[in-house]
């Protein structure tokens, strides 16, 4: 089977539980958004499945094949990680130059055309790079790997708006061009509501939703009018929270809400990917 | 593209070449922006884009060159602008009589303000 198959990982950090039972499929040739709140355990997951971190129990298979220990399941995987884990006073060149050596498919023009548009000096120590250009440095040698599975954690970091842009567009480019999968981790999720195909949301190491980002979309709906008409509305509903203005009120609800039956001056609304999300990973 | 538009993105999208057919940017038989294309300029997943634009082959406003890519139908104008017609009284009409309503307005007093956005 194609695709990263993940099954039943668990993983304590003494008292914290990183990771409780998470299992998930991220399938072949899709932009998967991995969303969650800090320290929920966006990273601990990602860095399971590339053999950083071991998990407490469960597997992990790379097209079928268990990847923990495993250099070639490995190989298939690019992560791009928020930590430096390069030597101290490499230059980006010979950052290139290692990564193409494990990494056979590196497509060296590609990179040398991104890092250009990009504005990256290559010559630099990659110490050095500012907290944007570091970013861009390791998501330029991502994009670059030619690895079927590719994970951004948190690629933007520090990114100026013209370079997120430039981002987005670089990867839907190369991901029209020849296809591969996906993860990004981010806290900026109106920017990838429209790039991601499906969504995994992950609260206190459990995964609470997986699924396309427009089934997602239509589990939840925002009810909006006088705090009284919105009250009755919502009875016998569940409600992931409320926001109040005066006599005003909006209430957003998991699942939908018939709009035959409502009182006059109630108006049912859309949620967006990140209302809904604050409201499913609110303490 | 508009996220915050409450229509989804692909309906957002068949809109927005439906309005190039309209204004004459796409003319007829002429081939329409690749899904690829669309994709990068929206920021948007290809497969939202190819939604899009299945949306119109359904409806036969554009059709597929096989190894070209989509064309703009004959007669392509003619029958978003019959569709769009008949939407026409749900999507506007239907919106105004209602905000009208709530301020208050007569039905003359809002016949002459259709008069008056005519006259400009």
């Amino acid at each position: 089977m194609k695709g990263i198959e993940v099954r039943s990982l668990d993983k304590n950090y003494g008292d914290v539980r990183a990771l409780r039972n998470v299992s998930l499929t991220f399938e072949e040739n899709k932009i998967y958004g991995l969303l969650g709140r800090n320290g929920a355990g966006k990273t601990t997951l990602l860095n399971t499945i590339t053999g950083r971190v071991f998990p407490d129990s469960g597997d992990v298979l790379v097209d079928g094949e268990v990847a923990l220990e495993n250099d070639k399941a490995q190989q298939k995987i690019f992560m791009m990680s928020e930590k430096n884990f390069y030597p101290e006073g490499m230059k980006v060149k010979d950052a290139i130059k290692w990564t193409r050596e494990f990494y056979p498919g590196f497509d060296e023009e590609y990179c040398r055309n991104l890092a250009e548009k990009f504005g990256l000096n290559t010559k630099k120590k990659i110490k050095s790079l500012s907290t944007g250009y570091g970013s861009i440095f390791k998501l330029i040698l991502t994009l670059s790997a030619n690895a079927p599975y590719l994970f951004f954690d948190e690629p933007v970091l520090g990114l100026d708006a013209n370079h997120r842009d430039m981002f987005y567009r670089a990867l839907l480019e190369k991901y029209s061009d020849k296809p591969f999968t996906a993860v990004i981790s981010t806290h900026l999720i109106e920017e990838v509501a429209g790039v991601i195909e499906e969504v995994v949301i992950i609260k206190r190491g459990e995964i609470i939703r997986n699924q396309s980002v427009e089934e997602l979309l239509e589990t939840g709906c925002t009810v909006s009018g006088t705090a009284v008409a919105v009250d009755s509305a919502i009875q016998g509903k569940t409600v992931l929270g409320e926001d109040s203005l005066g006599g005003l009120k909006t209430a957003y609800l998991a699942g939908e809400i018939d709009s035959s039956t409502l009182p006059a001056g109630i108006e049912i609304g859309k949620m967006d990917l990140q209302k809904l999300f604050i409201h499913l990973t609110n303490e | 593209m508009n996220l915050q538009d409450e229509r989804p993105i692909f309906v957002q999208i068949a809109e927005y070449i439906e309005d190039g057919i309209l204004s004459g940017a796409f003319p007829e038989d002429t081939q329409i922006p690749s899904t690829t294309e669309i994709s990068v300029w929206y920021k948007i997943n290809p497969a939202t884009a190819l939604k899009g634009i299945n949306l119109l082959v359904d409806e036969n406003i554009v059709y597929k060159k096989r190894g070209l890519g989509m064309f703009v139908s004959t007669g392509a104008a003619e029958s978003i602008r019959r569709k769009r017609k008949k939407d026409f009284f749900d999507n506007y009409i239907d919106k105004v009589v209602t905000e009208a309503k709530k301020l208050g307005l007569t039905q003359e007093e809002l016949a002459a303000m259709i008069e008056r956005g005519y006259d400009r």
